[in-house]
């Protein structure tokens, strides 16, 4: 067993990312190594495979500059470890951690893995506080609690970041001082992510950036969500802050694994995507949670633009998978200026049951919701049979259905910037029901349990 | 056995290691890691680590005992938790705090819990294999201690005695304890397979009615994500009429984990009273656990499955989902090197599913009981498309189909059954038990139920060319009463009173439905006209 670090000057090839260092003793899969190039070039990496003494490292950042002959490599004889501590916060880094605001480093208290353990089930605590965004059509129909994850499935051109920040900005857990951002900038170009910053400074709130732009290399694409993560248990579980964790776009994380995927000349799965995405995006959308017995809980709201806005794209689809339902943005809603363009059908949360009612926000919450939603399904349905007969070739009924899904979009959905409380949103709804004559939903003894 | 690592791959570990078997039970590196053998090659093993494998070096030692990776089986499984190794998560918990560690190992069964046993043979009794020697009684259930051996039975005793406690021994030399252990991937014997005659009624309107499931059948029901597959999965659980329930957590959400543990505490089993989780073992693997013991855990958790049957109960296995476990095949065998099949599947992904649903089914036991084990597994295929490899593979060996329709679902139409795909190839045997024992007239309905839903289907695609007004009243009261049950039978709403719905009242509500039918027919065709019937109120359609 060696007890220190060691380095070796033995690198055999080098091919994208990834470097073949021979004759090493005892190296460890997982383990830090530190690569020395020519002219001052140093980089970090990572063990990702060892076949005897030949070891196969992933390199976090540009190879490029890296040769054969001088390259030393020195084994850490440790795993990636994120250094933690409440300092963190207000700072900016990027993805290997490294302070990108100019400021010194910070005095960890501790430091943590990147990859972290699964928190046991038995340890979990069930999600069920509510979270108010000040969105309707997320409050009202699609509720958010803490420690759900809950991705926005967005296309390109749609004011996702827009919604991300307006949740950012109008969500109740401002009002409570234990609150915190972790934001994830993955290969987002420097005018998104500007916005993005902007928004964050502006909460004048606690948080820690983890920025990988467009331009910087993508392994370390794959290290940032990780760091943030690291960072966010540590301010959740140990420091009892409620932490939201945005991390913006989860597109060009999974680019970037399938990139490396290739690299490594692994078997591509569907549409070149490596078989173990799954298992990967679990490793990071599942740190999301609350314990049992602890303060604090880490929420995440992933943003995953859909290639080609196809929802069965593998990335959206094994999102959603293992996401607690999902908030969908519609082109045909933005295009009629509807903001934000959520499009409720294909929405969903599923851990809405738990923060709803009376208690949390209203006791007549799931029954006003079911009604709205069934009655906006209909009159998306007449829609469509209006485009084939006509308004005229309608009954009454149906016509009513129709108004009142235009009047639900324009006004129910539709915001603007304006917060809107759950009460709020929900006496919209209300009032669009009543006008909507014959709705054969409505319930006669309000007492009577509405179908979910 | 002791040899060394020499190479490693993710979670797969080649070892320089002699006289192994394939599927030993190995420990690996420092921090004794549970792996196993997965390849033999000349002088050296592979082996899977079924924990996080990071940290581990080359040159770490690797042990093992010869004995193939095995589950405990015994009384006090029934209400506990574990991980797909069989690890009590309740302990791991205790010992390891709120992350899971790894190189723990806590027996399945607390060994000092002390059972009172009761002796059903004597001293000098002939024993075959698998008989029972006496019981203890684990909650509501009579728990039998089965012999592992053939022998003449020379000392037993009355007695509190813990898992580990020999309770009689055979003249072969063999000790019977209370709890004993099985290798995983083998299956229980049992003396022959039994045709399935009984139903199994799972409180779900739409399935009892339409898509009747049976004692010791096995159903899939795959659907994309947001289909409800979770919901209904523990539904069935809740309030399935079987003995024990044994629930795989297979490669899903923590947080649906944690969410189903606390209710199962909260909830009475309907049928015998009691807590819902003292008739229940749940195994959570989470998405985030590691992958290859997900792999194994579908296994373990058949074979604690196989272990009550084998006392003569109604088990049913359900998992979520099958899909997560074939993903985890897939990346064992990618580690492996081997050549992918369809979607980079092994090819042997069929032969394993096949093997593996063939072991539903109602059996007389090596004691001569009849016990059933009955499957129920979800199914997530990729983009919500049925063509892919995993649902491909279970449809050709399930008896039942349940397709969950995102168009439903997205209309809130849950359970979001597809009434028209959906089939269920037990309905010749469940028809004339639910006609003797429920109501002569299930059959009956049940084929009125579904014409007038296959006629709603065609007439609501002339309707969308003429417009609902341009249809005869004949067909506009099918639409009307296709609505009805639709609403009133196919739906139900898991979140209230009517999650549970036995199949008496499944019936009356369809009678009811029907019945209205029949009797504004019967006006129709004698000239009256469809809105005045019904502008009379004298009917409950809405």
């Amino acid at each position: 067993m060696r007890l220190s670090e060691h380095s070796y000057r033995t690198v055999s090839c080098i091919r994208g990312p990834l470097l073949f260092v021979e004759n090493v003793i005892a190296a460890r899969i997982g383990e830090v190594v530190r690569i020395e190039g020519p002219e001052g070039l140093v980089l970090d990496g990572e063990v990702l495979r060892i076949e005897n003494d030949t070891v196969l490292i992933q390199v976090f950042g540009e190879t490029r500059g890296l040769d054969i002959d001088r390259t030393r490599i020195v084994f850490s004889d440790s795993i990636k470890q994120v250094p933690v501590s409440e300092e963190c916060l207000g700072r900016i880094f990027d993805g290997s951690f490294r302070p990108l605001d100019g400021d010194p480093p910070f005095y960890a208290t501790k430091t943590e893995p990147v990859v972290s353990r699964a928190i046991n089930p038995v340890a979990r605590a069930r999600p069920e506080q509510f979270i108010e965004t000040g969105i309707a059509a997320i409050d009202a129909l699609n509720t958010l609690v803490k420690g759900q994850k809950l991705p926005i499935f967005s296309c390109a051109g749609l004011p996702s970041k827009e919604l991300a920040a307006d949740i950012l900005r109008h969500s109740g857990l401002l009002g409570s001082k234990s609150f915190a951002v972790v934001f994830v900038a993955l290969g987002l170009t420097s005018r998104e992510y500007t916005y993005y910053l902007e928004t964050i400074e502006s909460l004048h709130k606690p948080f820690v950036a983890i920025v990988n732009l467009a331009d910087r290399p993508v392994v370390e694409r794959l290290l940032a969500p990780r760091v943030g993560l690291t960072i966010a248990e540590y301010l959740a579980f140990e420091k009892g802050l409620d932490v939201l964790v945005l991390v913006s776009d989860m597109v060009n994380y999974c680019d970037a694994l399938r990139e490396v995927s290739t690299a490594r000349e692994e078997l591509p799965g569907r549409r070149g995507y490596p078989g173990y995405m799954y298992s990967d995006l679990a490793s990071l959308y599942e740190r999301a949670g609350r314990i049992k017995g602890r303060e604090g809980s880490v929420t995440m709201l992933p943003v995953v633009t859909m290639p080609e806005d196809d929802i069965t794209h593998p990335i959206p689809d094994l999102t959603g998978y293992i996401t607690e339902g999902q908030i969908v943005l519609s082109r045909e809603l933005y295009a009629r200026g509807i903001y934000p363009p959520i499009d409720v059908l294909p929405s969903l949360s599923r851990l809405m049951q738990q923060g709803i009612g009376a208690g949390q926000t209203r006791d007549d919450h799931r029954r006003v919701a079911d009604r709205l939603y069934r009655n906006y399904a209909r009159g998306r349905e007449v829609r469509k049979l209006e485009a084939i007969v006509g308004r005229d070739g309608l009954p009454e009924k149906e016509v009513g259905l129709l108004d009142f899904s235009s009047a639900f979009e324009r006004q129910f959905i539709h915001q603007g910037e304006q917060r809107r409380s759950v009460v709020e949103s929900l006496d919209v709804g209300l009032r669009l029901l009543d006008e909507l004559k014959g709705d054969s939903d409505a319930p006669s003894d309000p007492d009577q349990p509405d179908s979910a | 056995m002791k040899g060394t690592i020499v190479a490693i791959s993710g979670v797969t570990v080649t070892v320089a290691i002699d006289g192994l078997k394939l599927y030993d039970r190995v420990r690996v590196g420092e921090r004794r890691l549970v792996g196993e053998v997965v390849r033999l090659e000349p002088g050296r093993a592979i082996v899977q680590v079924y924990e996080e494998a990071r940290g581990l070096a080359v040159g770490e030692p690797v042990e093992s005992g010869g004995k193939p990776l095995s589950v405990q089986l015994g009384p006090g499984l029934l209400g506990t938790m574990f991980d797909g190794l069989q690890r009590p998560l309740q302990v791991l918990y205790d010992q390891a705090g709120a992350f899971i560690g790894s190189g723990y190992e806590p027996p399945a069964l607390a060994a000092e819990t002390r059972w009172p046993f009761t002796p059903l043979r004597q001293v000098g009794d002939q024993l075959e294999a698998g008989e029972a020697v006496g019981y203890v009684e684990e909650g509501a259930f009579r728990h039998v201690i089965p012999t592992p051996a053939a022998g003449t039975l020379e000392r037993i005793e009355a007695g509190e005695f813990g898992v580990d406690d020999v309770i009689a021994h055979l003249d072969s030399g063999i000790d019977i304890h209370l709890a004993h252990h099985w290798p995983v991937r083998q299956q229980r014997p049992s003396r022959q397979k039994l045709a399935p005659k009984r139903p199994l009624v799972t409180g779900q309107r739409c399935l009892d009615f339409l898509f009747p499931m049976v004692k010791g059948g096995a159903a899939i029901f795959p659907g994309g994500f947001g289909t409800g597959k979770t919901v209904l999965e523990q539904s069935i659980a809740k309030y399935a009429d079987v003995d024990i329930v044994v629930y795989v957590g297979c490669g899903e959400r923590g947080n649906e984990m944690a969410e189903m543990l606390d209710e199962f505490v909260d909830l009475e089993d309907p049928y015998r009273g009691g807590r819902l989780l003292e008739r229940t073992i749940v195994l959570a693997n989470t998405s985030n656990m590691p992958v290859a013991a997900r792999e194994a855990s579908i296994y373990t958790a058949i074979a604690m499955a196989e272990y009550y049957r084998d006392m003569g109960y109604d088990v049913l296995l359900l998992a979520d989902s099958i899909s997560r476990w074939a993903e985890a095949l897939r990346e064992i065998s990618s580690s492996l090197e081997e050549m992918p099949g369809e979607e980079g599947y092994p090819t042997y992904l069929g032969s394993r599913l096949s093997a593996f649903l063939e072991r539903a089914g109602v059996v007389e036991t090596a004691d001569g009981r009849t016990g059933s084990l009955s499957m129920v597994l979800a199914v997530s295929p990729p983009g919500g498309d049925f063509t892919e490899p995993v649902t491909q593979c279970c449809l050709r060996v399930s008896g039942a189909f349940y397709m969950l329709d995102a168009e439903l679902a997205h209309s809130r139409h849950f359970p979001a059954i597809n009434w028209s795909q959906s089939y269920s190839l037990y309905e010749r045997v469940t028809g004339p038990a639910f006609d003797a024992e429920i109501d002569e007239n299930w059959s009956r309905l049940r084929e009125r139920c579904r014409k007038i839903l296959q006629q709603d289907g065609e007439l609501r695609e002339v309707a969308e060319i003429v417009g609902q007004e341009g249809l005869q009243d004949e067909d506009q009261l099918v639409l009307l009463v296709a609505e009805n049950l639709r609403q009133r039978l196919l739906c139900q709403n898991a979140y209230s009173e009517d999650a549970f719905c036995p199949p008496e009242k499944t019936l009356s509500i369809c009678r009811q439905i029907i019945d209205d039918f029949d009797a504004i027919t019967a006006r129709l065709e004698a000239g009256e006209a469809l809105n005045i019937v019904l502008a009379e109120g004298d009917h409950a359609l809405e």
